[in-house]
């Protein structure tokens, strides 16, 4: 067959591209909708004009995220049928249930109280249409604990047993599924690496006005805001990155020895974590690196003496249980997955500790590049978001579902290359543009800035904000 | 009852769910250019569907879960043998989707223009090729042992198909219309009246040669009766709609939607999608259902979760109930 149409590989780029180009919005709308219930809860507390501003800008960049969130995540949601169908076969019975649970629960709740708080200004009571938006922002943290359960699944099968005779994975435990230790470990991680990225979109965007000496009056509040938000949460994602790290090692180890791209088992100082590396193309031996020593025992098994196995060892270890066969990832993306997300992740944990420095009490530094600095926050920590994930994924490999699937075994048989071709260009060329009018809105909706809300109701004092229409 | 049927019976109500609210939208997005003479006329019956088209397709991806969580071998040769259709599906649902939010997002006409097209188009596909989906499943597919689609997208474009999309596609733009004339007021509100009545004959032609033709070669008892539930709902629907009783006009066609798509999954029943070539390789409720485990588990979560989502999706309509008016648009800034 013409290698240009292997379904298989046509059909993990089409996964891998649409579940990250999904994900770009998903942080966002996770953050933002939390972001805007908070700035309107202080409007609703203290009646102040700049949280009722807030609410209202952030509000406009979380519903033109929205929309995109959605429309991906409904492909994210065909797909599995559409190119994975042996896998939908095999897992059907354990993994469709917490989808289900995702749709029942959580989508339903959002999609239905994100149109009572859009069209609701106005309509509802002032105290419910508050509601409106926590129920919203519940709503898609609730979804994420789904989806990552879920997705721990593939990671770590639990609470199932396999019926040889049907040949598929059966649920026996569903409380064992919901409360797998890696899903335990990966929801708050990413839930505070969600809120990492929105803090990185309210810093840009605060620093975008301020940089301009422009509507200092809200921007001052949103900066602070933002920095305090991304350092917070990124000490969070850190702490339960590191509880992942356990829960990961514990339960593939290859992934680990792959992140570090350890051939040979090491322990102790031995068992050093290198922070860059420059090594022969083929990635066997090494040239140059700088290694902290102890720190990969320290990160797999929160001991200094800890030993931790190499990929030598374990590719043995996995043919006697599973074998002839390729056991590793591809090690140049684990190994580089890993460090700039924990690379990009502590550099802006220290950006945004400098930034609350040099604007304390109220300074507005003058220097160009300390604006341009907090500017480029957004991009690079959606960045960290992304490789994390590629990371976790493409770590699993040559597994769909870890030492019970193997990938290549999961593919629909039934649909050809040149279908999988014509999907894959089409969901490139419409996300792609796409991604240029989405791009495009929300730095103009940046820009615009703040709306005017007009002046407060004469007898209230209150402002009262205009009913949206599309 | 047997929860795989009781299973097989919750997924034809999400399915019913999906095309009475979601195909009102799609006749919505069909009718702009049709009644949408001005960019404010355009906007109202954008508005007219704005705060709920979103729960409104959330019944289609709940429906897929569910699909895939009660009945995975079925949603995994539906989703793979109907790949190319399915593509097309979603792209037009991507379209739609962000022009309701980007459309006002900037003042230009030309820029409005172009997601005005996205949204006909976008409602037009889905309408038409649902049907399709469907009329293929009540028809049956060629399968082969291990229940995957041997066929292409040929195969699901024959003449009873194609009716059968042309059905929902028509359906769908007349309870579309319909809720303009019941969500709006003068000219649009007449306008779109005497548009349902018209494009309602040729629907009711349609829709009685697709049921007749599946009651045909495919019906059961049951199929009958609710089939003759949904002519009589249509042409109700229709002479309501004459008369200027726009409220039950709509209830009547959603009457109409609600026991077509039940008599469809009837005259599917017992099986889930026949294969057209031998029946030993259909896809029945019981080879392609879950275990007891997971059904049982799945009924204590949608019995619980379905009746509050039905009261707060009510509630949400009752609270947007009010006519959308040319004044309040004109008012509105951008
Ligand atoms: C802003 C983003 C971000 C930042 C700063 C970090 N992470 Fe992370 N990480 C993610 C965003 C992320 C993620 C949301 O992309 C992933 C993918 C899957 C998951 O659960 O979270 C992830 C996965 C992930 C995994 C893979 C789990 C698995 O495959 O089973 C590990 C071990 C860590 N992280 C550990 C860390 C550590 C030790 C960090 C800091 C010291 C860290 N992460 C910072
Ligand atoms: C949103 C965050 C996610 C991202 C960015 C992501 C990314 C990726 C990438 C890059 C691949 C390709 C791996 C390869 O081919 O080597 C992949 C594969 C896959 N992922 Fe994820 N993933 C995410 C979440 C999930 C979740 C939550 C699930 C399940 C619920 C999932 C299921 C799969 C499946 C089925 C494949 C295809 C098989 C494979 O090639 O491994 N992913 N994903
Ligand atoms: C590959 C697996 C995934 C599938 C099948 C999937 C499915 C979906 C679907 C169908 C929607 C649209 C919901 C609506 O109409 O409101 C959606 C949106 C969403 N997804 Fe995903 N998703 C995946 C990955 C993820 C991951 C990994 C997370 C969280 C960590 C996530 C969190 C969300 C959230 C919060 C939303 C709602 C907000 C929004 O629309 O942006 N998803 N997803």
């Amino acid at each position: 067959m013409n290698e240009w149409l292997d379904p298989l590989l046509l059909a993990r780029w089409q996964f891998g591209l649409t579940t990250i180009y999904h994900f770009l919005f998903v942080p966002l709308t996770i953050g933002l909708a939390t972001t805007a219930a908070i700035f309107q809860t202080a409007w609703y507390r203290t009646d102040k004009v700049e949280y009722l501003k807030l609410t209202r800008f952030f509000g406009t960049i979380f519903l033109i995220n929205f929309a995109m969130g959605v429309v991906t995540g409904i492909v994210q949601e065909f797909q599995f049928g559409m190119n994975w169908s042996e896998y939908s076969r095999f897992v059907g019975d354990v993994f469709g249930a917490p989808l289900a649970l995702e749709g029942l629960l959580a989508f339903f709740l959002e999609a239905t109280f994100i149109g009572l708080w859009i069209f609701g200004w106005n309509k509802l009571p002032r105290g419910l249409h508050l509601a409106t938006i926590w129920i919203t922002a519940i709503g898609t943290i609730l979804s994420a604990y789904f989806i990552i359960a879920a997705n721990a699944f593939m990671q770590n099968p639990v609470g199932y047993e396999l019926n040889a005779e049907r040949g598929r994975a059966e649920l026996v435990d569903i409380g064992a599924l919901l409360t797998n230790k890696v899903a335990l470990a990966a929801f708050p991680h990413t839930i505070a690496a969600s809120f990492m990225v929105t803090a990185g979109l309210i810093i840009s965007a605060a620093a975008w006005h301020l940089a301009r000496n422009r509507n200092l009056d809200t921007m001052r509040p949103a900066l602070k805001f933002g920095l305090w938000t991304m350092v917070v949460s990124g000490i969070l994602t850190t702490v339960f990155g590191d509880q992942l790290s356990l829960a990961m090692v514990a339960t593939q180890p290859m992934k680990m020895a792959a992140a570090e791209a350890l051939f040979d088992t090491a322990c102790g100082a031995d068992a050093s974590f290198s922070i860059f590396t420059l090594g022969t193309p083929d990635g066997t031996s090494e040239l140059f690196s700088i290694r902290v020593p102890y720190l990969l025992s320290l990160l797999s098994t929160h001991s200094f003496d800890g030993c931790v196995e190499g990929i030598n060892d374990l590719q043995a270890q996995y043919q006697e249980l599973f074998g002839p066969g390729d056991y590793a990832p591809i090690l140049w993306v684990t190994y580089w997955a890993f460090r700039w997300m924990i690379g990009l992740g502590l550099l802006h944990v220290i950006i945004a500790v400098v930034g609350l420095w040099v604007t304390r009490k109220g300074r507005h530094p003058k220097q160009r590049w300390v604006w341009t600095i907090a500017i480029w926050s957004f991009p690079l920590s959606l960045l960290a978001m992304s490789v994390g994930w590629v990371f976790t994924e493409m770590g699993r490999q040559p597994w769909i579902v870890f030492s019970l699937l193997p990938t290549e075994s999961a593919v629909s048989p039934n649909v050809t290359g040149l279908e999988v071709l014509i999907s894959l260009v089409a969901f490139t060329l419409v996300y792609g543009a796409l991604a240029v009018v989405e791009f495009g809105l929300i730095i103009r909706a940046i820009r615009k800035g703040p709306p005017d809300v007009g002046e407060p109701h004469p007898e209230t004092g209150r402002h009262e904000p205009a009913t949206t229409v599309y | 009852m047997d929860l795989a049927v009781l299973w097989f019976w919750i997924v034809a109500v999400l399915f019913v769910g999906y095309f009475v609210l979601d195909g009102f939208d799609f006749g919505v997005g069909m009718s702009l250019p049709f009644l949408g003479k001005d960019d404010t006329d355009r906007r109202v019956l954008i508005n007219t569907i704005g705060p709920v088209w979103d729960l409104n397709e959330t019944w289609v991806i709940v429906a897929g879960a569910s699909l895939f969580a009660a009945f995975p071998e079925w949603y995994a040769s539906l989703f793979s043998g109907f790949y190319l259709a399915l593509l097309l599906i979603l792209l037009a649902l991507i379209a739609r989707g962000v022009s309701f939010e980007y459309r006002h997002q900037r003042p230009e006409a030309a820029w409005k223009a172009r997601f005005d097209w996205m949204i006909v188009i976008g409602s037009a596909v889905p309408a038409l090729l649902w049907g399709v989906a469907f009329a293929n499943i009540v028809q049956g597919v060629p399968l082969d042992e291990g229940h995957n689609f041997t066929g292409n997208l040929l195969t699901l474009l024959n003449p009873y198909a194609l009716l059968g999309g042309v059905t929902t596609l028509l359906v769908f733009f007349v309870h579309g219309v319909v809720f303009v004339s019941l969500k709006t007021e003068g000219d649009l509100r007449v306008r779109a009246q005497r548009l349902a009545t018209r494009a309602g004959v040729v629907t009711i032609v349609v829709a009685a040669a697709f049921l007749v033709w599946t009651g045909l070669a495919y019906g059961s008892v049951w199929f009958w009766i609710l089939a003759a539930v949904a002519a009589v709902a249509l042409i109700g629907g229709w002479l309501a709609n004459t008369r200027g009783r726009e409220g039950v006009a709509f209830t009547l066609l959603a009457v109409t939607i609600a026991s077509t798509v039940l008599a469809l999954f009837a005259s599917l029943f017992p099986d889930v999608l026949p294969a057209s070539n031998d029946p030993a390789n259909s896809l029945t409720i019981e080879n392609a259902s879950s275990t007891p485990y997971t059904l049982e588990f799945m009924t204590w979560v949608a019995g619980v979760a379905l009746p509050l989502v039905l009261l707060y999706q009510g509630w949400t309509y009752w609270i947007f109930r009010k006519r959308v008016k040319r004044s309040t648009i004109e008012q509105a800034a951008h």
